[in-house]
């Protein structure tokens, strides 16, 4: 049974369409990156699965139970963009007022605060008022009120923005612990490398609406660059373009795009030769997410 | 440079129009407030004229004439009755004696009574000095105006009355400036006599109403700072709701307020001999009913404001206008009574009151009942509105 299943989502505020029949299934331990450009209609999308927002048409349903809004959802953990913590409060205290709140009570609450703070190495600051804490110590906090009580599933909105490589390292092996224990992922972020190393399948939402959803290979083809990108650094620039490249702005940079590497190769490197041209570097990939991404949803600025 | 700050400075404010209401709508709403109050309608005024209550204890054909005078004089407002507008006591209608007099002046109906004893008749104008029949003025020294305006306008009545009869007695040589009056009269303040500082116990409840509304307005901008923090956000996704967070604030900010003025009435005692101590259950419930309905009034405002500064504008219109019109400032019995009937619309005018009972009339518990009606009822609409208003945090 999927845990999480969102059908034909609509909501429009206003003239303003934010998620216009969007649809999507997240499976058990998973974890789904959900990417587009700002104003997309992640929150959106993330805020009506947590009951923030009363949708126009379609259903949001948690383990085969559609919710309604006001519908308790203690299997759901949320974690939010802003760092939503009472910063003259100490670690200790936040996660007790957060944990309690979501019913959590007694010796439970007490063991739950006491293994999150081991589990986001705050256990030596637990006594410090958050105020005092650094940006990746908050953020580390946030999520962790997330998911005090043991959800099944956590909605994460953009869990590593503006912290520090290190924390973020930090937040994604919290995140495969939580993997670990069976707790399913729901990830918005707008980087676009971490979702492609770290999440299972992506899907991308653009104009309210799903555009695209798969694992990276799937995503490829779905947005026609499936094939290898080849890029050739060349010694010196081209007088002209050897038949099958395409040229960069870099007048030293060549590329193309080849499906079978070890049959296409080498007639195009004797292309180069053939021109009087030397080869520095060369390199061969699949699309990037990034490139993906830019195919799929455009180039021009959204905000 | 500092040229180009000035200019940006009020292209900002151009476009702010927050800004543009606090910077200039609020200080014609202040000064239209505070004109009405202060600059007319009141007993300053003369078309306000002072309440008191007759008793004739003479009921000779001299002493009557002196009533009606007084009564013809524009400057009073006479009862000789006790009036109809009373909440407690004896039955509207009824001939006033000296006891109901006192009454009267002692539970804050009229701020002054004139007694005129049997024997009066034969001290108008007489100006023999001497021990003779003399005038009663009861008074309520809270008020400090109305007892030397009933003692001067005395004097003009007896003055029209004696025209009116054909001349005086005669003036005794070498009298004392006392002896000079048509009618000489004695005043006995009937409350707070026995008190070594009695004008703080009536202005410590107007001050303690004034702050802790702002004080509970300021402490409602927590929900202000939930939402911009958003722990508001997590807070409604979580099995707590809007109401459960609402009913915590407001009981948070009820014993603030509770402590706030406990704090306050206990350096009063301290330092400015109030009588606390001799006054603690009327001091208790006085202060939770009014703790409780500026608790949900600042949840009212803050539900009203999306920004701190929205809810700082508000409320310093708001409380400062109803502290204003409610006698935190400004005696409501000096404001004329249609203001004073007008001040009954704020729940602090009730709280004042309260307070006043309890620590300048003395009046018994019972005596206590509307005032504390009134803020219960007031508490409730408060937090009816606020969680109305608070709807648009909740799901959209």
């Amino acid at each position: 049974m999927a845990v999480l299943e969102i059908q034909g989502a609509s909501k429009h505020f206003g003239a303003t369409r934010a998620l216009d029949g969007m649809s999507l299934v997240l499976g058990e331990g998973e974890l789904l990156g959900l990417l587009g450009p700002n104003g997309a209609g992640k929150t959106t999308l993330i805020r009506a699965i947590a009951g923030r927002v009363r949708l126009d048409a379609g259903t949001v349903a948690l383990y085969g139970r559609v919710l309604a809004p006001g519908t308790t959802r203690s299997d759901l953990g949320v974690v939010p963009q802003e760092n939503a913590l009472y910063p003259l409060l100490t670690a200790r205290e936040n996660l007790e007022t957060f944990g309690r709140m979501n019913g959590l009570q007694g010796k439970r609450l007490h063991e739950r605060a006491s293994w999150a703070l081991e589990w986001t190495g705050l256990a030596d600051r637990a006594k410090s008022e958050v105020r005092t804490y650094s940006g990746g110590m908050k953020r580390r906090l946030n999520l962790a009120c997330g998911v005090l009580h043991e959800p099944r599933l956590v909605l994460l909105d953009e869990p590593t923005v503006g912290v520090d490589p290190q924390s973020r390292e930090k937040i994604y092996d919290m995140l495969s612990g939580l993997r670990s224990a069976g707790t399913s992922l729901l990830l918005t972020t707008h980087y676009l490398e971490e979702a492609e190393a770290r999440c299972e399948r992506i899907v991308i939402i653009d104009h309210g609406r799903a555009i695209a959803a798969g694992t990276l290979p799937e995503l490829v083809e779905q947005a026609g660059l499936s094939g290898r990108r080849v890029r050739l650094a060349l010694d010196r620039p081209a007088a002209s373009v050897p038949s099958g490249f395409t040229r960069e702005n870099d007048a030293n940079v060549l590329t193309a795009t080849i499906t079978d590497v070890a049959h296409e190769l080498p007639g195009l490197l004797s292309r180069v030769q053939a021109a009087g041209l030397g080869v520095r570097d060369l390199e061969v990939r699949t699309a990037s997410l990034q490139a993906v991404f830019l195919a799929l949803t455009g180039k021009e600025l959204r905000e | 440079m500092i040229g180009l700050l000035i200019a940006n400075s009020w292209r900002q404010l151009r476009r702010d129009r927050a800004a543009q209401v606090l910077a200039f709508v609020v200080p014609i709403m202040f000064f239209s407030i505070f004109a009405v109050i202060f600059g007319g309608g009141n007993r300053m005024d003369s078309a306000s004229p002072v309440a008191v209550a007759v008793v004739d204890e003479s009921g000779s054909e001299r002493s009557r004439a002196l009533v009606r005078a007084l009564e013809a004089d524009s400057g009073l407002r006479v009862f000789t009755q006790t009036p109809r507008t009373r909440t407690t006591g004896p039955a509207a209608g009824q001939p006033l004696t000296r006891e109901l007099a006192e009454t009267l002046v002692r539970d804050g109906h009229v701020p002054a009574a004139l007694v005129l004893p049997t024997g009066i008749e034969g001290s108008l104008m007489s100006f023999r000095g001497g021990p003779g029949v003399k005038a009663l003025i009861l008074h309520d020294p809270s008020d400090p105006v109305a007892a030397r305006l009933v003692g001067g306008l005395l004097q003009r009545a007896v003055l029209r009355v004696s025209a009116a009869s054909g001349g005086f007695a005669g003036l005794a040589a070498g009298a004392d400036p006392d002896a000079l009056m048509p009618l000489r009269y004695e005043e006995r303040a009937v409350l707070g006599e026995k008190r070594e500082s009695p004008m703080v116990a009536f202005y410590a409840a107007g001050i303690a109403v004034m702050f802790i509304m702002f004080s509970a307005a300021g402490a409602g901008g927590a929900l202000i700072e939930e939402t911009e923090s958003g722990t508001l956000e997590r807070v409604l996704t979580s099995g707590l709701g809007m109401t459960g967070l609402l009913l915590g604030k407001w009981l948070y900010l009820t014993s603030l307020a509770c402590a706030q003025v406990c704090v306050m009435f206990v350096w009063g005692m301290l330092v400015f001999k109030l009588p606390l101590l001799t006054h603690l259950p009327g001091f208790a419930i006085m202060t939770v009913c009014t703790a409780a309905a500026a608790a949900a009034f600042g949840l009212v405002l803050a539900s009203l404001s999306r920004t701190r500064q929205q809810l700082s504008g508000l409320a310093n219109l708001v409380v400062l206008s109803l502290n204003a019109l409610g006698g935190s400032m400004f005696p409501r019995f000096l404001m004329s009574d249609t203001l004073q009937r007008a001040s009954l619309v704020g729940f602090n005018a009730w709280a004042l009151d309260g307070y006043i009972k309890v620590f300048w009339r003395e009046a018994p518990l019972p005596a206590l009942a509307p005032q504390v009606g009134a803020l219960l009822g007031f508490t409730a609409l408060f937090l009816v509105l606020a969680r109305r208003l608070a709807r648009r945090w909740e799901a959209v």
